[in-house]
């Protein structure tokens, strides 16, 4: 029985209890994730991180929450009333509503009745999420506009356009996803995904293009230009403060944990255990699998701390062009050459012509990459006029000319 | 020396800098490496990774405390001569030295049946105020007696203003061995003069008060 079929035989009560499941994981997870990632980025630090409040500092997201909620809620005078109230309300409920498609466990026994912890599974689940995710950024856009100042609008619309721009990237890579399994719902895909290999081995580029992007759509270091602190104060949320604020946060956080459940269940097999590893899928009467679910998201997250201690914030341009320039081309190859093996695939064609179009696609994919070395080791060695010597003393020239990378 | 002096506080004469030949001066030239490779950057990855396991710097405070460095500036200290007498004459060089105006004093005459320090003056009230003190040490720089130096306590945090204007019994330095409480006569046959080139080594039973 699929995950699909499970679901549909769902009581009431069951569906409300499993919504109510994902919102409490989702804010305990918040809690946890955000005293974990103090945690790592100070050991990277060589800094101990928070250690004071509870056993290891455990509580001190909690406290820090509830300072924050115990704080005055400050609305400016020259804020749009309705819509600076509605807009973290917007960020933080599509940021839960991703988790709905979301399949957690294999079949298990909740309470009684044989179902899947999956809210529900329609046929275009996967659409759905990048539907929610767009909706997503009306929350930061309102935010930015509705506060009446200028640094939350410069902010707001630098988010939004990042947004934007990484969700084309995203949802690019996902085509290729979409044509290997021959479905958009999230279930059918991690099935697909057991039968044969996981995706993110299978169509890697894909599993990369969509890991960068997740980055650039949460708006997390090194691309986290909406809070740029020293540019553009806290970004859209400069003027929020209390509970508006800490949905805000929430919302971020929430949405590092839906876009890392929807990368393990499209690229690493979901709820599915490790190859090899298969038996221990119907421990615990099949809720085992929810551990290497878990176990996956919790490495995806890891990776995003990793990349918050490690890199720098990259500059809009450098963002933009990469994401313009480099994401969104190179997806678009791959989903032609992907669409092509699946084609030729399911026509039965020989395993030669196959090699042939691999082999092709690799010299076409060389001799593309040549000539742009080429051509940028041309702009560098490029010799620049030189001007008469001033009579007063200068500081050299830069010697590959002064274009930037 | 005289001399030497003047001629090292001359100031520059114009007209030397104009002499140098901009013509001849040489320039090095700047090697602007190009971008680095892709896994030369990735190594970044591979050092935030290991660091993770390496000993933190962090200094858990309130619990370990580490010593200061030797001659860091904390809170001040007035010291005493061997015999307990104070070494403070109370001439106010420490307040005119400060630059936070830190630091009050009023002076008093030592008289035979009040013999604070030795010779005639001594520091009647004596106050450092912590909330405008920059520790700068230009106090003990000034001070003629080596009575004021400065201890390396940090700790000086209270919760109201008034706690942080420290009299100066909060200053005094203990009495130590041999030591006796002023006021007491000062060392027989001993001047102020024998005080300062260190002759006296600690009280003497003749100066203890009835």
């Amino acid at each position: 029985m699929t995950n699909a079929q499970l679901i549909a035989t769902d009581p009431g009560w069951v569906i409300a209890l499993k919504a109510l499941l994902i919102f409490a994981v989702g804010v305990v997870l918040t809690i946890l994730s955000v005293w974990a990632e103090r945690r790592i980025v100070a050991r990277m630090q060589m800094r101990v991180g928070p250690n004071r409040v509870g056993p290891f500092g455990l509580i001190q997201a909690l406290a820090d929450g509830v300072k924050l909620a115990l704080k005055e809620d400050l609305i400016p005078a020259a804020a749009d009333k309705i819509v600076f109230i509605i807009a973290p309300i917007i960020s933080v409920t599509t940021a839960f509503m991703a988790f709905a498609v979301i399949p957690m466990t294999g079949k298990v026994n909740f309470f009684g009745k044989e179902t899947a912890m999956q809210l529900t599974d329609i046929p275009v689940g996967v659409l759905y999420i990048l539907a929610v995710a767009s909706v997503g950024v009306y929350g930061i856009v309102l935010a930015g506009w509705s506060s009446g100042s200028t640094y939350p609008l410069l902010g707001g619309l630098r988010s939004s356009a990042q947004v934007i721009s990484y969700e084309i990237a995203m949802g690019l890579s996902l085509v290729a996803v979409f044509i290997y399994s021959g479905s958009m719902s999230t279930s059918a895909i991690v099935a697909a995904q057991h039968e044969t290999w996981w995706y993110g081995m299978v169509l890697f580029p894909s599993f990369v293009i969509y890991a960068i992007s997740m980055v650039g759509e949460t708006n997390r270091a090194p691309f986290d230009l909406a809070e740029a602190e020293g540019e553009l104060v806290g970004g859209f949320h400069t003027e929020y403060s209390s509970l508006k604020f800490a949905l805000f946060f929430l919302a971020e956080y929430v949405n590092i944990i839906g876009v890392s459940a929807l990368a393990t269940t499209l690229f690493l097999g979901g709820y599915h255990a490790i190859p090899g590893l298969g038996f221990t899928e119907t421990w615990l009467g099949g809720w085992f699998t929810f551990f290497w679910f878990f176990i996956k998201v919790l490495g995806f997250f890891f990776v995003f701390v990793w990349l918050r201690g490690t890199l720098p914030r990259l500059r809009y341009d450098q963002f933009m062009q990469f994401g313009w320039k480099v994401l969104i081309p190179s997806s678009l190859l791959w989903i032609l050459v992907v669409a092509t093996l699946r084609l030729i695939s399911n026509e039965g064609s020989s395993r030669n012509t196959t090699f042939i179009f691999a082999g092709g696609v690799v010299v076409v994919v060389m001799a593309i990459s040549a000539a742009l070395d080429s051509s940028k080791s041309k702009k560098r060695n490029r010799v620049y006029p030189q001007a008469a010597q001033p009579s007063f003393p200068v500081p050299s020239l830069p010697q590959n000319g002064g274009d930037h990378v | 020396m005289e001399a030497i002096m003047s001629e090292q506080l001359e100031p520059r004469r114009t007209n030397e800098i104009n002499e140098v030949d901009i013509t001849k001066v040489s320039f090095s030239k700047v090697e602007q490496p190009g971008p680095k490779g892709f896994f030369t950057q990735l190594q970044g990855f591979w050092v935030t990774f290991i660091t993770q396991f390496k000993k933190v710097n962090t200094v858990e405070y309130p619990e370990v405390k580490e010593p200061t460095a030797e001659r860091f500036h904390g809170r001040h200290q007035l010291n005493r001569h061997p015999d307990g007498l104070e070494k403070c004459i109370g001439c106010e060089l420490c307040a005119w030295a400060c630059p936070a105006d830190a630091i009050y004093v009023e002076g008093a005459d030592n008289t035979p049946d009040n013999q604070m320090s030795p010779g005639e003056r001594y520091g009647k009230v004596y106050q450092i105020n912590y909330l405008r003190c920059v520790f700068c040490g230009l106090c003990i720089e000034a001070c003629p007696t080596r009575a004021l130096t400065m201890t390396n306590e940090y700790e000086l945090a209270d919760s109201t203003r008034g706690k942080l204007i420290f009299e100066k019994e909060d200053l005094l330095a203990p009495l130590r061995q041999g030591m006796l409480q002023p006021p007491h006569p000062m060392y027989p046959d001993m001047t102020d003069t024998n005080y300062y080139n260190g002759d006296v080594t600690s009280a003497h039973p003749s100066q203890e008060q009835k």
